[in-house]
């Protein structure tokens, strides 16, 4: 089978400490692939490992066949990876249209040559054609009202959705989303659910998503990996990980286990294991 | 309160490309041009001593400006400058004393030259930041001083070397008041490509760079490409500027552009306000009007009871230099977004006047 995004024995050390042991799974093309996990299981190294923050220890990394193991990260947003972070990462300083503008960088052409003579080398023309573009995207998220806002001044949930648009202005064919609802109300978490599906649905994007709402993960996924101290310990379509005991023990302990789910049988020998 | 943008009420943009010009509305765009039409008419009007001034502040706001793409919008920091203005003197003059090479094609290239050696000191940038790159920069001024003192067949050594007046298709401008108009014409020019790199793919990579190298990287920006072009940039206008001194001056020398020199260009950013096109030209006018004042103050002061009481006839010098560490600090302390960041707190206080909430 061929994926668009291949994870094959991706491990990651920093010195002594084992982020990642031999990760291995792929997500295919048009799909919303979600990567679960405790705290400190290794989601997010795994997402630096794909945009390219980090460097494997081991293993190889392929998009579309290609090995990008090592390969920069502007190279990789170039391909079509693009990718939003856990911890705010805009340009606080900046408008938010120009936050957005950044997203289209590997898209545009004028340099600072031809930016600086702005008039007299089409630098203007490609810029307001580009601008469209960019009105599209504010215009599916809903950010009329602060476009010309600086980006650092605005609320968490809005700097979260700028963020979004700022990756989905790269136009990528992957974009990986580092818990896109993290802090954030109900309703605010029920609008990003929703752009995250158009994003897949409507975009034709294959979204890899990390996050911590298991009720948004199982309502949108459509296959889930689930990683535990650096290792992946099961994969699947949501409800069958659910139900996975080593999930169970990963989320709740060997202790709590019996009183959630008293009639998953095959468990309870493994943890007596 | 203030928005961010202070477009007036009922003005409506319907277009893209008008909701992209240099100048947020048409009143602020036409007090520009009336600004440059009125300032024309200066050598008219000025004696030869605030000509001078007004040649100085354009000459020194253009390499002010180069470091602010540096300091401003990219976010490093260069204590350099200096050596990299004196480059481009001593580049244009040398071109223009050896080669068949007008004056006024000269200054362009001297920019050019000096903007590639910009970029090989540049180099390291892409590696160190923060204090490591001031230690950098620091280290270029040093060995491009040492350059100008050994290398006499460029520099003529200790002697300074003699440049010629501004001259195109063999019509020669002399005096301050016909080089008034050859400064004017590049401040205008650099100020107008600043601002259009700014609002573009490689200027937004810049502040892009600045704010959040990570995730910059991540939207496919090269960092190393950027952290170096930057020093090509600043050293191009520092070049720019010290081919247009270096004309003006008709000698260049390395007098009076040692590290203090770098520190002012440093002090002309920040006072203006870092990451400010407009703030560069307010800050350079400060940086230079303060000492002028100064001295005017010390003028006024001599022989005065002030004087006579304190004493200060013979200190009245190192006075001046205190006031002006004292400006720059309490800048610092009291202004940190610079000259730029309180003019718009003017014009929105009297945009909103008498109803300023």
């Amino acid at each position: 089978m061929s994926y668009t995004l291949e994870v094959r024995g991706v491990s990651l050390r920093f010195g002594g400490v084992r982020a990642l042991t031999e990760v291995s799974f792929g997500v295919k093309e048009g799909e919303l692939f979600s990567i679960i996990g405790p705290n400190g299981a290794g989601k997010t190294s795994i997402v630096n490992c794909i945009s390219g923050r980090y460097k494997p220890t081991e293993g190889h990394l392929f998009y579309r066949g290609k090995d990008i193991t090592g390969l920069s990260p502007n190279a990789r947003a170039t391909l079509g990876i693009g990718r939003t972070f856990q911890n705010l990462a805009l340009f606080h300083h900046m408008s938010v249209l120009d936050n957005i503008m950044v997203g289209r960088h590997h898209l545009l052409k004028n340099n600072f040559l031809t930016g600086s003579l702005y008039w007299l080398t089409g630098a203007r023309r490609e810029e307001l054609e580009h601008r469209r573009k960019v009105e599209e995207i504010i215009d599916f998220l809903d950010l009329q009202s602060v476009r010309k806002a600086t980006a650092g001044t605005l609320p968490y949930g809005l700097r979260k959705r700028v963020e979004l648009a700022r990756a989905m202005a790269l136009e990528p064919q992957l974009i990986l989303l580092d818990e896109p609802m993290a802090g954030m109300n109900f309703e605010e978490k029920e609008d990003m659910a929703r752009y995250i599906v158009d994003l897949n649905e409507e975009f034709g994007m294959t979204v890899v998503m990390i996050e911590h709402d298991m009720g948004v993960v199982m309502d949108i996924s459509h296959r889930v990996t689930v990683l535990d101290f650096g290792r992946k310990i099961a994969e699947g379509d949501p409800a069958a990980v659910l139900a996975d005991p080593h999930v169970k023990r990963a989320y709740l302990g060997e202790e709590d286990e019996m009183l959630v789910d008293p009639d998953d049988k095959p468990a309870a020998p493994e943890c007596a294991a | 309160m203030a928005g961010p943008t202070l477009i007036p009420a009922g003005d409506f943009r319907s277009t893209y490309a008008e909701d992209t010009t240099i100048f947020p509305t048409t009143t602020s765009r036409n007090m520009a041009i009336l600004g440059i039409v009125l300032i024309c008419f200066a050598p008219l009007v000025f004696s030869g001593y605030w000509l001078s001034i007004l040649i100085q502040i354009g000459i020194f706001s253009i390499a002010a400006l180069g470091l602010n793409i540096l300091v401003g919008f990219t976010g490093q920091i260069s204590i350099g400058h200096a050596a990299f203005f004196l480059f481009g003197a001593f580049t244009s003059a040398y071109i223009n004393n050896n080669f068949p090479i007008p004056v006024f094609f000269a200054i362009p290239l001297a920019g050019v030259v000096t903007a590639l050696v910009g970029l090989i000191f540049g180099v390291p940038a892409a590696r160190l930041k923060g204090l490591y790159l001031v230690i950098a920069t620091l280290a270029a001024q040093y060995i491009l001083l040492d350059f100008f003192s050994r290398a006499e067949w460029f520099s003529g050594g200790t002697v300074p070397a003699s440049a010629n007046p501004f001259s195109i298709f063999g019509y020669t401008l002399r005096g301050d008041r016909q080089y008034f108009y050859v400064v004017l014409a590049y401040v205008v020019v650099s100020f107008v490509l600043v601002t259009n790199l700014m609002r573009t793919r490689d200027g937004r990579a810049l502040v892009a760079v600045r704010d959040h190298y990570l995730s910059a990287e991540i939207m496919g920006i090269n960092l190393t490409k950027y952290r170096t072009l930057s020093f090509g940039l600043a050293a191009f206008f520092a070049g720019v500027a010290g081919a247009l001194y270096a004309h003006y001056q008709l000698v260049v020398s390395q007098e009076g552009f040692g590290i203090e020199r770098s520190v002012l260009f440093l002090a002309m950013v920040i006072i203006g306000g870092t990451g400010s096109v407009m703030g560069t030209l307010m800050g350079t006018a400060f940086v230079v009007l303060v000492p002028e004042s100064m001295e005017w103050l010390s003028h006024w002061l001599k022989g005065g009871m002030i004087d006579k009481a304190l004493s200060l006839n013979t200190n009245l010098t190192f006075l001046r230099e205190i006031a002006i560490g004292l400006i720059i600090i309490g800048f610092l302390m009291f202004e940190p977004d610079g000259l730029a960041h309180r003019w718009r707190q003017i014009k929105a206080y009297w945009k909103l006047y008498p109803f300023s909430h």
